[in-house]
């Protein structure tokens, strides 16, 4: 299997989309809408000419700048599956999948369970279904690599659980190198070997998803990761831990080492709640007014003051945990993350 | 009793509109027994306007197409310099007066116009023949297809085309497979109307072409020669008019109906029980 190696500049409406990638297994970019994460399918499809750079996958030359070479879509050996679908409207489920591969079209209706559907029109088909004809569609075709725009986005809570699954299955059994674009780091973590986190064009982060969650970059990306975010200044103590004076006047330490304006990162399942604050340094305490509750399977995300808390629904009982009541979050200094405030 | 006096003078206005719509044309079809009519069909100058009018409509429809439709997708999904004013030139004969468009076809393909002597050249005599017709059914028209063409290509949803150039199909393939099926409504609206539009022209066509039984007299140049020599004949090629001109638009609404209820027909019959 070909690896895809892209590196490009794309000029967009308001800003330039800057891209490195090594592609050979699952990668997701994740980021807030905007970001110009479909951008890059779009570039990496050929429906988009970057301005600088090279795209090839294995030994098979996409696109050079230098050398003013550009293959259309239709020349790039892509299958990208589009947020919305993109289905003929025209055609029968069949003859959409037949469209791009006429080889295997009764393999691929049955491998993605819409044999059922063949002489359907895409207009008759529930959201699951119609993301199962998109991606057997795309696949049909053989192609080198997978371009996935929003998979799961316009899918209601409950299918989109089940098609979560599927997709982790379906991008196991067929291997090839995968770009799928979200805004759901919970969607990137379950489904792609590494996640890259764009902000303007940018890709801030690329790594496994635990490993952004472990070492997130910068403030941005542990905020995306589902991490709470503190900010305030730091400053070195005498016993290696490190003092940050938060903007709420509240002090925390952190065994990282940071100076200046800082961002504390945090997870909510490293944060305990009690009714009585700790004394000891190494272990960090916020009194606050409860501000939300909500119960999330046995798991109960507890809001009080900045932060939230991630605890088990026994231990919130135990707390009385209640809207407006007041508790003490605490965390360990060791449990903490500083990163640059950008 | 002021609201009887409202839906009293609703239906009245209506009546009104109604009336003063359909009497003119009622009135064709009752100045002569239908025997009459039919009778004068047979005259040699309403044959022969007919078959002209045929004959260089369907050359001008078959140009329009041709060359309209390629020019509409280009307008209507490319984005360039200047598309706006493309555009508003494209309408530009739609607003014009029909002398104005006559005189303009003049001093463009006239004997003593801009391309005059190109046209000597290369053997073309545009003077007062079926190609001035063609020329000048198609000048009036083709505005009225460019416009519903850009318009119906504009509402393809890009995607479906990207979706198609990504599927290995090339910019030909996609353009027969997806982007024509999916405006082909729109395109036949708009035909139809360039159709109507083009049997009707008069104004282009007569300072342009002359008016020439046989070779330059359309159905409305011949119904404005005969409505000095004789006026039933003028009578019956209106009526002939009316009866074409209703079966286009007769013929565009009910394709319109028919694929309205072939998208929805499928849902329709499982919603439904029929048995």
């Amino acid at each position: 299997m070909a690896d895809l190696a892209a590196d490009f500049t794309l000029p967009l409406r308001s800003f330039e989309l800057e891209l490195g990638l090594r592609v050979d297994r699952t990668v997701a970019l994740v980021g807030p809408s905007g970001a110009g994460k479909s951008s890059v399918l779009r570039a990496l499809a050929g429906l988009a000419r970057p301005s600088r750079g090279r795209i090839a996958l294995g030994d098979d030359v996409w696109f050079d700048a230098e050398r003013r070479l550009f293959r259309q879509p239709d020349e790039r050996s892509v299958g990208l599956v589009f947020q919305e679908y993109a289905l003929f409207p025209h055609l029968s489920v069949r003859r959409n999948v037949a469209y791009g591969g006429r080889a295997r079209v009764d393999e691929y209706l049955e491998r993605f369970h819409i044999g059922h559907l063949a002489e359907s029109s895409p207009t008759e088909l529930s959201g699951g279904e119609r993301q199962r004809v998109a991606l057997a569609r795309a696949l049909a075709r053989e192609p080198g690599l997978l371009l996935l725009d929003e998979p799961l986005s316009s899918l209601d809570a409950h299918t989109r659980t089940t098609v979560r699954a599927e997709l982790q299955e379906l991008l196991r059994e067929f291997a090839l190198p995968t770009i799928l674009v979200t805004h759901d780091f919970d969607d990137a973590a379950a489904l792609a070997d590494e996640v890259g986190v764009i902000v303007q064009g940018t890709l801030r982060q690329l790594a496994p998803p635990q490993e952004l969650v472990a070492r997130p970059a910068d403030a941005f990306v542990a905020s995306f990761t589902g991490a709470n975010l503190l900010r305030g200044v730091a400053r070195r103590t005498a016993d290696a831990l490190t003092e940050v004076r938060l903007e709420t006047g509240e002090a925390v330490f952190s065994a990282d080492p940071g100076e200046g304006a800082v961002g504390v990162v945090v997870y909510p399942w490293e944060v305990t709640l009690g009714r009585e604050p700790h004394t000891d340094s190494a272990l960090n305490s916020i009194v606050g007014d409860v501000r939300s509750v909500v119960t999330v399977g046995t798991r109960v995300r507890v809001q009080v003051g900045p932060i939230t808390a991630e605890v088990t629904a026994s231990s919130a009982e135990r707390l009385e945990v209640e809207r407006g009541g007041r508790v003490v979050a605490s965390f360990k200094a060791t449990g903490t993350r500083l990163v640059p405030l950008g | 009793m002021r609201k009887a006096l409202h839906v009293v003078g609703l239906f009245a206005a209506t009546a009104l509109t109604l009336g003063f719509l359909v009497l003119p044309l009622a009135a064709l079809f009752t100045r002569q027994s239908p025997v009459e009519l039919v009778h004068q069909l047979s005259n040699p100058v309403v044959t022969d306007a007919l078959k002209l009018s045929v004959v260089t409509s369907a050359i001008a429809q078959a140009l329009i197409l041709l060359l309209g439709t390629p020019t509409a997708y280009l307008v209507a999904t490319r984005r360039f310099p200047g598309r706006s004013l493309v555009v508003t030139l494209v309408e530009l004969p739609l607003v014009l007066p029909p002398a104005v468009a006559g005189i303009g076809l003049l001093v463009a393909f006239g004997r003593v116009g801009l391309l005059g002597s190109t046209f000597d050249a290369l053997g073309i005599s545009v003077a007062f023949n079926r190609t001035a017709v063609v020329l000048a059914v198609a000048f009036v028209a083709s505005p009225l297809y460019l416009r519903a063409a850009i318009a119906a290509f504009e509402a393809l949803d890009p995607n479906l085309v990207a979706a198609s150039r990504t599927l290995g199909a090339g910019p030909v393939r996609t353009f027969f497979r997806v982007a024509l099926p999916l405006t082909s409504a729109g395109l036949a609206a708009g035909a139809a109307l360039s159709l109507a539009r083009g049997l009707g022209e008069f104004g282009a066509t007569i300072m342009f072409a002359g008016s020439l039984q046989g070779v330059t007299q359309t159905l409305p140049l011949a119904i404005y020669a005969e409505f000095d020599r004789d006026f039933d004949v003028a009578v019956t090629i209106s009526a002939l008019f009316v009866v074409i001109t209703a079966a286009i638009l007769l013929s565009l609404k009910l394709s319109a109906l028919w694929r309205t209820s072939q998208r929805t027909s499928r849902s329709l019959f499982a919603r439904l029980s029929w048995s």
